[in-house]
């Protein structure tokens, strides 16, 4: 009797263990993938240097959500402003500007949101989740020929783009670069011929750094950016298209005095100098 | 001992039930929440336009045409996997299978470093006047290189299984090898081979980051589907939507036939004890 | 059609060499594991001698030289010779009927011809003719997941000699078969075989008198014995080919009194046989024959030796007591009266005159 008792007992233990056991295992791989998935999009530069002593009264931590081609002055600036203000930290998250609007407008937690177009930063504004007067112009990126540093097609001029003989690589007109070179286009009459119209610019200066192309359209900042890689070419008729960066306060913000600080600091003078030296224009 | 399957006691613990569920779930799930965010009205229209049409074609195209080299190309290679013997048989067998694991982008990489123009097979194809950069025929290679591993794992696995005792028989008949290959071999790993091609077929017509870094993206030249998708997800996100059901239906049509590929073994009966 | 055989294999311990007649089939015997798969292999082309030389009809099969064995490659290859299974001309029929799955019964039967370039019309002819031969004319559209295991092995068999082979290989080819269709596989086989160079590697000592010439029975990768079937089965000179016989076998050396066993036994053989004294001999009995019990029995006119009771079989009616040295068929009264079991000492008698000693 006893035996049976026992043995009815820890089968039954046995089967609770296991639903534990089951409901563990669920929670472990939903732990898991959420640390993998929130790993590179959160990136938190100092964030261990808040225990200093307040320099100012900011207090509270922020995610910035900004355009992919923002990422390392932001991450520059993002660092200065922690070490300006001890208490206030900052996690930032960068892709393109598009896959932002999509994420904020699902509900992704954001304080402040730095396009790399207008066009974007109206989707918000339209969609009541930046006020219509928030957002601030801070910078500007014009388009530059990038050439292999040897440039085997000798291009010197934006006309030279449309021989026949050379390989151009462009944005596609879906995504803010390609939009710029059909604006460039249209103004100077030059109708380009490219052999691919890629979706980021990463992809452009892909095909231009490993030769499979002879030149490609980006922006002055992505040629910098890509250092000794690729050679930029300005060329006059880039003022044509004159792309302008907005940041704004996301309304529904927490910390809207940490983020209009930093919205302010990024359109202030550091914000400026930083900006600059990686090859933005004035607003 | 096939042909017993009915009332077989299968005994299958709860708690195995209820993670299948959570699993299938989980596969499920998301393409259902794909397709309630299906704009209908639009639907036909966003399918039907220029760039989705073109990207669709090529697409097909391409991936007939990766499917075809597949097998030209995997059948030879799973027949001397599978049947010969030789040093460096398991790196080999290793580096081929390669793809399955290799990040889709570092194969484009691959691709562009060999027949790039300034590749290593590049150079001499340039020479030759042939360029294969920005064209079709790199979309199709980089879907090849993807996509053979599926069609040589299942073809060699399944020539495994048959043995070679057919072939032995087939050849004291007095057939050569290559008869034996055509007539023995082959029409008995055919179920195999069909399912391969269609998982190859599939692969193919998936494939996006080896496309992307080496063949580029021109609409009706290199931009497949999986790259319109892409694309259009920066301003049309009902686009988008709508041509990802567009490709999970052709992926379930030819997930489907590779099912009925597989459950067509009639004749393998013969072949059992 | 006259064939010719010598190889060796190392790894297998294997080294035989025969000779076939045309029109001859041998009778391939020897336990599991002996080689008789290794050498059907080796004939047919499907594994590679260390050495060894094979001609059938004028024709090399392959040509190995025995110091080939630890020459470089490059030199074995000019020296050695070597002929794909293909062009041999050699068909091998398995145990299982091995038919093409996918093809129709007629076109495993036209498989052979056509391979050899013959055109389908013809090829479907001449299948046609061996379907008839083999009384399964009425099978041919059919596909062989369709067929009785029989039926399969009939057309095996068509497809095997519509390739028309110089040499027939035959792996036991009835014992995966119901034992009452192997019957009529087995008279169809004696009718196809007759004028046939075959060899046939069978368990079934029925098989061996029905369709042999000449039996070879393989032990340990080698020839132990080999001649025309009746001599070498009625007259075993190794215990396998004896059990196969169903005879019990007492292998010795002829003395002036009669055989002294290996065992250390004496025995008397029947009057009149003179055997030259230290000969080597072998006595057979039938084991119906032999006698048991439980004392000494004290009869002068029998040979009388001791034994230790192996195990007990029942066989139809009677019981199969095997001992160390001789068996004996007895009535399972017999089994309960002396209440034999394993592991008892018994004492086993048989009569000079039923056993036949003869010179090895």
């Amino acid at each position: 009797m006893s035996v049976r008792n026992r043995t009815n007992e820890s089968s039954r233990n046995r089967r609770r263990s296991v639903g534990v056991l089951a409901i563990a295992a669920v929670a472990a791989v939903a732990a898991v993938a959420l640390a993998a998935c929130s790993s590179p999009t959160a990136e938190e530069p100092g964030a261990t240097s808040a225990s200093s002593t307040a320099a100012s009264g900011l207090e509270g931590s922020i995610t910035v959500f900004a355009a992919a081609s923002l990422k390392s002055t932001f991450t520059e600036l993002a660092a200065e402003f922690e070490t300006a203000n001890p208490d206030a930290t900052i996690a930032l998250n960068f892709a393109g500007s598009s896959d932002l609007v999509t994420q904020i407008t699902e509900g992704a937690p954001v304080d402040v949101f730095a396009s790399a177009d207008e066009k974007n930063m109206a989707e918000l504004t339209d969609g009541g989740l930046v006020d219509a007067d928030a957002p601030v112009d801070f910078a500007t990126n014009v388009l530059q020929i990038a050439v292999p540093p040897t440039n085997p097609a000798g291009i010197a001029t934006f006309a030279d783009l449309a021989k026949p003989e050379v390989k151009t690589v462009v944005c596609a007109p879906q995504v803010p670069c390609g939009s710029a070179a059909v604006t460039v286009e249209q103004a100077t009459g030059v109708t380009l011929a490219p052999v691919s119209e890629e979706s980021s610019v990463t992809d452009v200066l892909g095909k231009v750094t490993s030769g499979e192309a002879d030149a490609g359209l980006v922006y002055v900042t992505d040629v910098i950016a890509a250092g000794d890689a690729v050679t930029g070419i300005p060329f006059p008729e880039s003022s044509e298209a004159v792309n302008t960066y907005p940041i704004a306060v996301v309304k529904a913000s927490k910390s809207a005095d940490v983020a209009q600080a930093f919205v302010d600091y990024v359109s202030g003078d550091v914000g400026r100098y930083v900006l600059e030296s990686a090859g933005f224009g004035k607003p | 001992m096939p042909g017993r399957r009915s009332s077989s006691y299968a005994g299958i613990p709860g708690w195995v039930v209820i993670v299948a569920v959570i699993g299938a779930a989980f596969v499920v799930l998301p393409l259902a929440a794909m397709i309630l965010r299906v704009n209908w009205a639009e639907f036909i229209p966003l399918i039907t336009s220029e760039s989705s049409v073109a990207a669709l074609l090529l697409s097909l195209r391409t991936s007939v045409a990766a499917t075809a080299l597949c097998i030209v190309l995997g059948i030879p290679m799973a027949v001397v996997l599978a049947r010969a013997e030789f040093w460096g048989q398991k790196v080999l067998r290793s580096l081929v299978l390669l793809p399955l694991v290799l990040p889709p982008v570092v194969g484009g990489i691959a691709l562009l470093y060999t027949f790039g123009r300034r590749g290593l097979l590049g150079q001499s194809f340039e020479m030759l006047g042939v360029t294969i950069a920005f064209s079709t025929t790199a979309v199709v290679l980089a879907q090849t290189f993807v996509a053979l591993p599926f069609l040589v794992l299942s073809l060699e696995g399944a020539l495994r299984t048959v043995g070679t005792r057919y072939e032995a028989v087939g050849a004291t008949l007095g057939a050569r090898p290559t008869t034996v290959l055509r007539r023995i071999t082959m029409p008995l790993v055919l179920p195999a081979l069909i399912s391969g091609a269609v998982l190859s077929f599939a692969r193919a017509l998936g494939e996006f980051g080896a496309t992307l870094t080496f063949a580029g993206s021109l609409q009706g030249v290199t931009r497949t589907l999986p790259l319109e998708i892409y694309l259009q997800r920066e301003t049309d996100p009902d686009a988008a939507v709508a041509l990802s059901l567009v490709l999970v239906i052709v992926a379930v049509v030819v997930v489907g036939l590779a099912h009925q590929a597989g459950e067509f073994t009639g004749f393998r009966r013969g072949a059992s004890s | 059609m006259t064939f010719t055989f010598a190889a060796t294999l190392a790894e297998r311990g294997f080294d035989v060499e025969l000779t076939i007649a045309e029109g001859e089939t041998v009778a391939l015997l020897g336990p599991n594991g002996a080689g008789k798969s290794t050498l059907l292999n080796l004939i047919a082309g499907l594994i590679r001698p260390d050495s060894g030389r094979a001609v059938l009809d004028d024709r090399v099969l392959f040509d190995v030289p025995a110091d080939a064995q630890g020459a470089r490659a490059a030199s074995n290859a000019i020296r050695s010779r070597w002929m794909p299974p293909h062009a041999r001309g050699v068909s091998l029929l398995a145990q299982d009927a091995l038919l093409f799955p996918h093809l129709t019964v007629l076109d495993n039967v036209a498989f052979g011809p056509r391979s050899a370039g013959v055109h389908r019309a013809e090829a479907d002819a001449r299948a046609h003719g061996w379907l008839r031969r083999v009384d399964a004319a009425e099978l041919s559209a059919r596909k062989p997941g369709q067929l009785s295991g029989g039926q399969g092995q009939r057309i095996a068999v068509a497809r095997a000699l519509a390739s028309d082979p110089g040499l027939l290989l035959l792996d036991e080819p009835l014992a995966a078969l119901d034992v009452s269709v192997a019957p009529a596989i087995r008279r169809m086989l004696r009718d196809v075989l007759a004028d046939r160079t075959a060899v046939i590697v069978t368990h079934d000592v029925l098989d061996a008198f029905t369709l042999a010439d000449r039996v070879v029975v393989l032990e340990a990768g080698r020839i132990v014995d080999i001649g025309p079937t009746r001599q070498v089965l009625d007259r075993p000179s190794t215990q396998f080919a004896a059990g196969l016989a169903a005879l019990n076998l007492l292998l010795g050396t002829a003395s002036a009194y009669g055989i002294r066993t290996d065992a250390g036994s004496h025995v008397a053989v029947p009057v009149g046989q003179s055997l030259p004294e230290g000969a080597r001999v072998g006595v057979a009995i039938r084991p119906a024959l032999v006698s048991v019990s439980a004392t000494e029995p004290f009869d002068p006119a029998l040979n009388i030796l001791p034994g230790v009771i192996i195990d007990l079989e029942t066989r139809g009616d009677l019981i199969r007591v095997r001992t160390d040295h001789l068996a004996a068929d007895v009535t399972p009264g017999v089994v309960a009266d002396l209440d034999l079991s394993s592991g008892a000492r018994v004492w086993l008698a048989f009569r000079p005159t039923d056993a036949v000693a003869y010179l090895l």
